[in-house]
């Protein structure tokens, strides 16, 4: 681990210049995951300024109905707000679906978005990956992937993005805002994480510098329900082999509207346009849930060993849409 | 003739044996006040920080640390071209940095040492080492070309064993099973990471290491450096745990001490986390057949157990899977067969119960097998094999306790009315299902000394160089002194985990508080004997006795002495997901006399969850591309979670053994964990109605036999 300095800026502005006139530097949230990389050498960032403390940690609420959280809210403080557990359940429950009670009480809402994979050639600074070291190849399409990507990887990556919270924020049509040194601006949740492509080295469309203050939410669709379920090795503190984040909203008997996306299928939470496609205006019926499944799943492309991924989202599609719309009845 | 210990005489108090005692240094544990290995801090104490090995196997062809050394704070780099010479050792393990030969990835090839940890770690990060690599064989496939028959196996059991005529036996059985287990590696992981503090004071070597045993790590080191034992002093006050992978000397111990030599300083070495999986041992995968043959009665006719596994390159080390096949059913016909392959793979070494848990999963699940072909419940089919004696000796058994936990233990648990048809019961999307498997351990027992003091002011001292790796070992032995001296356990100071405390055997094997104890309780009657034949008052140093069981023990056994217990298991497994969780496990135990209800229940129940890491959720991954472990870390390396283990009891017989030791303790550390899988797997077959052989039973591997 190579030395470092330390700064924490009392504003955002302060923050975003220090970062513009550092090039090495890396913003530090609530370090649950980049000071374990600097541990491994993974990330060797030469300043680290610390925005945990920045005056972000408000969870407001928007004439528009909709909601307005804070980059450094913590993920416990997310997920235990009534406002949060009454009008967007699903956010709740994919923030406690996640980590530990001890990384929950230090991982903040931006930081949790720009987490790095776990992938364990990404980690280990020893084996090559392109993520890391552009160019120096992927172990992981050969060697052991069982957790990684089936849709939307790249020769170069297979990689998968591990955050529950981004999974839930994606189906809630969530966007962030960011603070750089041109300014402010607004991005979709959907559109921040990128796909690996020819870079996976770049895991999401925000320009070094950029700063994440706060999510927005818009209200939520006002008759769906919503739930996150994830499926995991262990009961707790696992990452997801795959979740899904679902809204349903169904009248007289057919899908009104409806959000999904998955965890653990790609190098970024997917939003199942696709599928959502196929349920709008279609009876809200386990065929209707399991085509659009299908719809969304036809063009993913499992690994020797991550194909049971495809069944695995297949079915918890058709059971959390399937008890959605039960709801509804 | 009777090499029968004596038993507690029947006056003796009965408390405070088999009193639930709290732990004596549970205080200073939570408190924080108790020190661990790393967390002695002498005067100029440097850090150390290790560099593992980034080929499979090949040979290292240059080393350059002048970066490393350049660094600030920096002391010294150690590797193969400047280290201390070590004499040969007994375990080849840990001759570390005597050559540029790389065996597995992750073997230590370097040491930096430095001011601070982060600058040892920086420094370790600076040194640069070229490799010519070798082509790697990691993978373990039950047809290798290069398995072959080992003479024996580990805990010194022959490798091969036959008895009767199994082939023609299983011919001609009415009823058979041949079935194939698989089981992945399986990683120790203890809380406490290897760890040692070493220093030198003239030709004197001092250590503080997280082992199980100081006696034998003293020894070890002084025949690696070359020093009479007298000269070397291992302290091991308090340890975190160990599950067999500190029972041998570690890098940890031999590395600290070979920095402290070459800077001068007290050197600490905490083994990192990721690195512990290549260089603390680890359970060998293995692939087990096993095949049964059996009248319509169920009773065995023929048992074949074959056991293929790995070892290193570095040392041979084979799981002695087949081995409780040899002690567990009637079976006149029998074939126990081990059959290993050297790879290119960090050495495989102890893990909780090595042997039993590997090879009872795959016992136990052959049983179920045969007891679902024969629909015959099965805590009645194993009733049906209960031996007379020992099948491979036909030694009397000393006590076997099997029957009466099977029946109590199903009573407990509500196991009847059980409708043993399988994947029948449901609630909402969870299919639920139980499921039974029987338990044994060897009593192990080795010599040890002990000495007893009494003071004039009427407090005892107990001294005995054994480790309490978390068990209550320590508070144990005071009971058990306590008793033999006919006082207040109050009253009795206990001193162990030093090197210049009398010798003892290390805690492993199940075997400490049976030979430690009997050593303490054979000072504390002498002693006893001497004060009641005592005149005048004691002088003013006390009194001291010592004892050893070296001839006790050499005496041995006619018996065949064993723990037994019975595992219930009820399981969900998800439809939808093929999550499997445990609903509630009941184990029953009889292994002699219970001395602490408190921490014999933590031992208990601590096995069991760990047999639950091992059906369910313990995944290791030996990678094929870059030659290693891939999960070495608790995040990914899938240790039961609090939220995996729910309801779980441990119930015991009173068992009455008189061929023991005076306590008529058996070993209670690793029993919980053998044949806990198996319960679980059993249940999963249960609920699912699909026979998974291969653990652990994690969604993908349930997900293409869900309904």
């Amino acid at each position: 681990m190579k030395p470092f300095a330390y700064l924490r800026p009392d504003t955002v502005d302060e923050a975003v210049r220090a970062r513009a006139a550092h090039p090495g530097a890396a913003f530090l949230g609530g370090g649950t995951n980049l000071v374990d990389l600097m541990k491994l050498g993974a990330c060797a960032p030469d300043l680290l300024i610390d925005v945990g403390r920045l005056p972000l940690d408000r969870i407001e609420e928007l004439p528009d109905g909709g909601l307005r959280i804070g980059a450094t809210v913590r993920n416990s403080d997310l997920a235990a707000a009534p406002v949060v557990q009454e009008r967007y359940p699903v956010l709740s429950q994919a923030l406690l679906a996640g980590a530990s009670g001890q990384l929950r009480n230090a991982a903040t809402t931006g930081g949790n978005l720009l987490q790095r994979t776990r992938c364990a050639y990404f980690q280990d600074v020893s084996t090559p990956c392109n993520k890391r070291e552009p160019g120096s190849g992927c172990p992981a399409v050969e060697g052991v992937h069982r957790d990684l990507a089936v849709l939307g990887h790249s020769a170069h990556c297979v990689a998968t993005h591990p955050s529950d919270l981004a999974v839930a924020l994606a189906a809630l049509d969530a966007a962030v805002e960011a603070t750089g040194p041109d300014g402010a601006r607004t991005v979709p949740v959907t559109a921040l994480h990128r796909l690996p492509g020819e870079h996976p080295e770049r895991d999401t469309v925000l320009e070094p510098g950029e700063l994440i203050t706060a999510v927005r939410l818009p209200p939520p669709p006002p008759l769906a329900h919503g739930r996150y379920r994830k499926a995991r090795d262990r009961a707790s503190y696992a990452f997801a082999l795959v979740s899904v984040a679902a809204l349903l909203e169904v009248r007289d008997g057919v899908v009104h509207h409806a959000a999904l996306a998955y965890g653990g299928l790609a190098h970024r939470p997917w939003r199942a346009t696709a599928a959502e496609e196929a349920l709008r205006g279609a009876p809200a019926t386990a065929d209707t849930f399991g085509r659009a499944a299908d719809a969304e799943l036809s063009a993913a492309r499992p690994l020797r060993d991550n194909g049971f991924k495809v069944p695995l989202a297949r079915r918890l599609t058709v059971s959390v849409l399937g008890a959605l719309a039960a709801r509804h009845r | 003739m009777s090499h029968d210990p004596q038993p507690v005489p029947p006056e003796a108090p009965r408390h405070p044996l088999g009193a639930p005692t709290a732990r004596r240094e549970g205080r200073a544990k939570v408190t924080g006040a108790a020190r661990y290995a790393a967390e002695h801090a002498p005067p100029h104490r440097v850090h150390a920080w290790p560099v593992p090995a980034t080929v499979a196997r090949g040979r290292i062809t240059s080393v350059d640390t002048t970066d490393a050394l350049a660094l600030p704070g920096v002391h010294a780099v150690l590797t193969h071209e400047n280290a201390p010479r070590l004499e040969p050792p007994e375990d080849p393990a840990v001759a570390v940095l005597q050559g540029p030969a790389v065996p597995h990835r992750g073997w230590y090839v370097a040491l930096a040492v430095a001011d601070t940890l982060e600058s040892a770690r920086a420094a370790a990060e600076a040194v640069r080492l070229t490799y010519a690599a070798e082509e790697h064989d990691v993978t373990l496939t039950p047809d290798h070309p290069g398995l072959y028959l080992p003479k024996e196996v580990n805990g010194g059991y022959p490798g091969t064993r036959e008895r009767g005529d199994f082939d023609a036996a299983y011919a001609g059985a009415l009823v058979t099973v041949d079935a194939t287990y698989t089981l992945t590696a399986l990683h120790n992981h203890p809380m406490e990471p290897h760890a040692a503090t070493a220093w030198w004071d003239g030709g004197h070597l001092t250590v503080h290491d997280s082992t199980q045993g100081s006696t034998k790590a003293r020894d070890d080191l002084a025949a690696l450096f070359g020093l009479d034992r007298r000269d070397v002093t291992v302290v091991s006050e308090h340890v975190g745990g160990g599950f067999g992978s500190k029972g041998t000397l570690r890098p940890q111990a031999v590395l600290a001490a070979m920095a402290a030599r070459v800077t001068g300083r007290p050197v600490t070495l905490a083994l990192p986390r990721r690195e512990m999986p290549a260089v603390v041992g680890h359970r060998a995968p293995t692939v087990q057949r096993v095949r049964l043959g059996a009248g319509a009665d169920g009773v065995l006719t023929a048992l074949a157990h074959e056991v293929v596994t790995h070892t290193s390159t570095v040392k041979e080390f084979v799981e002695q899977a087949a081995v409780p096949a040899r002690v567990m059913y009637t079976s006149p016909h029998s074939r126990t067969v081990h059959r290993v392959v050297a790879l290119d793979v960090p050495s495989p070494s102890w893990m909780r119960a090595p042997g039993e848990a590997p090879g009872m999963y795959a016992l136990e699940s052959a049983m179920d097998e045969l007891a679902v072909l024969l629909d015959l419940d099965p805590v009645e089919l194993r009733l049906r094999n209960e031996p007379a004696t020992e099948p491979d000796t036909g030694r009397p058994f000393s006590s076997r306790g099997l029957t009466r936990a099977l029946r109590e233990g199903a009573d407990r648990f509500g196991w009847r009315p059980r409708d043993p048809r399988p994947g029948v019961r449901r609630d909402g999307d969870l299919l639920l299902g139980t499921g039974v498997a029987a338990a044994t351990y060897p009593v192990l027992i080795f010599p040890s000394s002990a000495e007893a003091h009494a003071a004039p002011d009427g407090g005892f001292r107990v001294r005995i160089n054994a480790t309490d790796i978390g068990t209550g070992a320590r508070t144990v032995l005071g009971q058990i002194a306590a008793e033999a001296l006919g006082v207040p356990e109050e009253r009795v100071r206990v001193e162990i985990g030093r090197s210049d405390l009398p010798d003892a055997f290390l805690a492993g094997g199940s075997s400490g508080t049976a030979s430690w104890g009997w050593a303490v309780h054979k000072a504390c009657r002498a002693l006893r004997e001497d004060l009641s034949n005592r005149q005048h008052p004691l002088p003013r140093e006390g009194l001291a006795v010592a004892a050893d069981t070296r001839e006790e023990i050499a005496a041995g056994s006619p018996y065949a002495r064993h723990a037994f217990g019975a595992h219930f298991a009820e399981v969900q497994v998800d439809t939808v997901t093929g999550e499997v969780r445990v609903r509630r496990m009941l184990g029953m135990f009889a292994a002699g006399r219970i001395l602490n209800p408190r921490t014999a229940r933590s031992q208990f129940i601590g096995g069991m969850a760990m047999g639950i890491g091992m059906a369910l959720t313990e995944h290791s991954t030996m990678d094929p591309v870059v030659g290693g472990f891939t999960e070495r870390d608790l995040a990914s390396y899938h240790v039961p979670v609090c939220a995996d283990v729910h309801t779980i009891e441990a119930h015991w017989l009173d068992e009455g053994d008189p061929h023991l030791n005076p306590m008529g303790s058996k070993g209670i550390g690793e029993i919980g964990i053998v044949g806990a899988a198996a319960a679980v797997g059993n249940a999963v077959h249960h609920a699912l109605g699909v026979r998974l052989r291969t653990l652990p039973l994690t969604p993908d591997a349930v997900l293409p036999h869900l309904p």
